[in-house]
């Protein structure tokens, strides 16, 4: 049952890593219509900024929002010098430039601070933190920092006139124009709380899968299961999403542990989580293509 | 009456297609103006060029000063409500957010909530569907948003596509009374697009028309209305 609980409270932190990346990738989904393949290796980058700023003697929390922010202004930059020029053009060159994007941000982190994996700090103290045979330190304060950002995220969008200007400028920009809106400047906004979304959860997930260039590939996938289990288009769905793709990799590693231990016999187990999530993909893709809390608009016409 | 608007050679661009080919015509600061044509004639084409959202060459002054050029979200903060054809809301909105958006380039806050009060006098019925989503309006009620939402721009000048469109005749009726007492009451300009020239007529102090790109005739409305070209291909008797 201890361990039960424990492959729960471990499936919710990385649940929590997911839902963010996640969180950012329809974050740029609502307002342009394309997945952003650069996401993980651009919130890697950020990782290695924090890594930096830490071992030229900053504390963990200022590196943190120091490279938070950094991820932001950088996240502007890529779509106002990189994106913008591409506005009218095809998908697929807009895809070739986010793989590009994803090749640079993943060379650039190897040329500066090598391919050798390194160690990554967690803030979180083992005597405050925890709950001890439920959820550890490092796990605990993951899942409420991604949860204070979800909130601040949720509060920005919901409540505030800026947040509400963002909206409308992914909902309709012709109409957003008419209304105001500058809607470039709020396509670079979106890159930038993008780009810092993932930073968090580069920066929250470093502890746990250590620090270096590859690190965020498999999580962009899992990050994209989640999106689509949630509806591609619906943030809240992301989230949710998340921690369902979370928590279910560690039930299916956990089941077929207990297979094992019981018939002896290997069916699935810790080497195929990553197979779960693509058959997730699969699955969804091909079954509830709009997700679990994805809605078909009604409109009335 | 000095024009508030001020429109001169204006040719428009879609793409390699011209659609716009001599436009001129003017605004008087507190009337109701409207173009009529047929489908095609570029009425809606004008009304997009005066908000530069359409690649557009000609002179356009609004309260004296060129506009031509100038970013839709720019010319927006000088104070012309633009209420698009098909009904212009955010459709995944609450017809709540959708009238707080409009107010986004204000910063009188005590006088947009003042202003939110007077329009729900002029369309009660939002006030009561507040909190849902737009989109599931009926089409009468999304055009009152789109209009709602104009108003909260606390317009100079108000540009109207065919706010009767697909409409009920009743539910036309009412906004056109609406849209009279905004004109008087609010001392808000409007240039109007509509295919229903009888209404549109009746409604508006001058009337231009156009065909294929240009303007043919104008005058006052009265005098308009009495052409027995028009009368024969717009008024249909």
């Amino acid at each position: 049952m201890e361990q039960f609980t424990q492959q729960v409270a471990s499936g919710l932190a990385s649940g929590a890593i997911y839902a963010c990346v996640a969180l950012a990738l329809v974050m740029i989904y609502v307002s342009t219509d394309h997945i952003n393949f650069a996401q993980g290796e651009m919130a890697m980058f950020s990782t290695y900024i924090s890594w930096q700023l830490m071992s030229w003697g900053l504390s963990f929390w200022i590196a943190f929002i120091a490279a938070v922010a950094f991820s932001f202004v950088l996240g502007v930059i890529i779509e106002r010098a990189i994106l913008r020029p591409l506005h009218n053009a095809p998908v697929l060159s807009i895809v070739v430039v986010f793989i590009g994007l994803l090749a640079i941000c993943n060379s650039v982190a190897g040329a500066i601070w090598s391919y050798l994996i390194k160690e990554f700090p967690t803030p979180f103290p083992k005597s405050s933190f925890g709950i001890a045979g439920v959820i550890g330190p490092h796990q605990l304060g993951v899942v409420m920092v991604t949860l204070i950002v979800l909130g601040l995220l949720f509060v920005f969008f919901r409540y505030t006139p800026l947040g509400l200007a963002m909206r409308a400028a992914a909902q309709n920009p012709q109409m957003a124009r008419l209304v105001g809106v500058r809607v470039d400047w709020m396509l670079a906004l979106g890159w930038g709380l993008a780009a810092s979304v993932g930073a968090v959860a580069g920066i929250m997930v470093a502890h746990i899968v250590y620090l270096d260039p590859n690190m965020m590939g498999g999580i962009l996938l899992y990050a994209f299961a989640s999106a689509l289990v949630g509806g591609i288009s619906n943030p809240g769905g992301a989230v949710v999403g998340g921690f369902i793709v979370g928590v279910l990799e560690n039930m299916v590693a956990f089941a077929g542990n207990q297979i094992e231990k019981a018939t002896g016999v290997y069916i699935i187990g810790n080497g195929e989580k990553l197979t779960v999530a693509l058959i997730i993909v699969i699955t969804v893709l091909t079954v509830k293509p709009a997700g679990l809390f994805g809605r078909v608009v009604v409109k009335r016409v | 009456m000095a024009a508030l608007l001020e429109v001169k050679g204006l040719k428009a661009f879609y793409g390699q297609t011209q659609s716009l080919y001599d436009v001129g015509f003017e605004i008087p600061d507190g009337g109701i103006t409207t173009l009529l044509g047929a489908n095609g004639a570029g009425k809606t084409t004008t009304l997009r060029a005066i908000c530069n959202m359409v690649r557009t060459e000609g002179t356009i002054r609004f309260a004296g000063k060129d506009i031509a050029g100038q970013p839709t979200e720019e010319v927006v903060r000088l104070r012309i409500a633009h209420v698009p054809e098909g009904r212009g809301t955010f459709t995944t909105l609450t017809v709540d957010e959708n009238l707080r958006i409009a107010a986004y380039t204000r910063r009188d806050r005590a006088a947009v909530h003042a202003d939110l009060d007077r329009v729900f006098g002029y369309f009660p019925r939002l006030k009561e569907r507040l909190q849902q989503q737009a989109g599931t309006l009926s089409g009468g009620e999304q055009q009152m948003l789109a209009i709602a939402r104009a108003l909260m721009l606390k317009p100079r000048l108000m540009l109207l596509d065919e706010p009767s469109f697909g409409l009920a005749p009743l539910i036309v009726v009412e906004i056109f009374r609406i849209l009279r007492r905004i004109n008087e009451d609010e001392k808000v300009s409007i240039l109007l697009v509509e295919q229903n020239a009888a209404l549109a007529l009746d409604l508006a102090t001058h009337a231009y028309v156009l065909e294929t790109g240009r303007v043919v005739m104008s005058g006052p409305s009265s005098v308009v209305k009495d052409d027995e070209n028009v009368r024969k291909s717009y008024l249909g008797y």
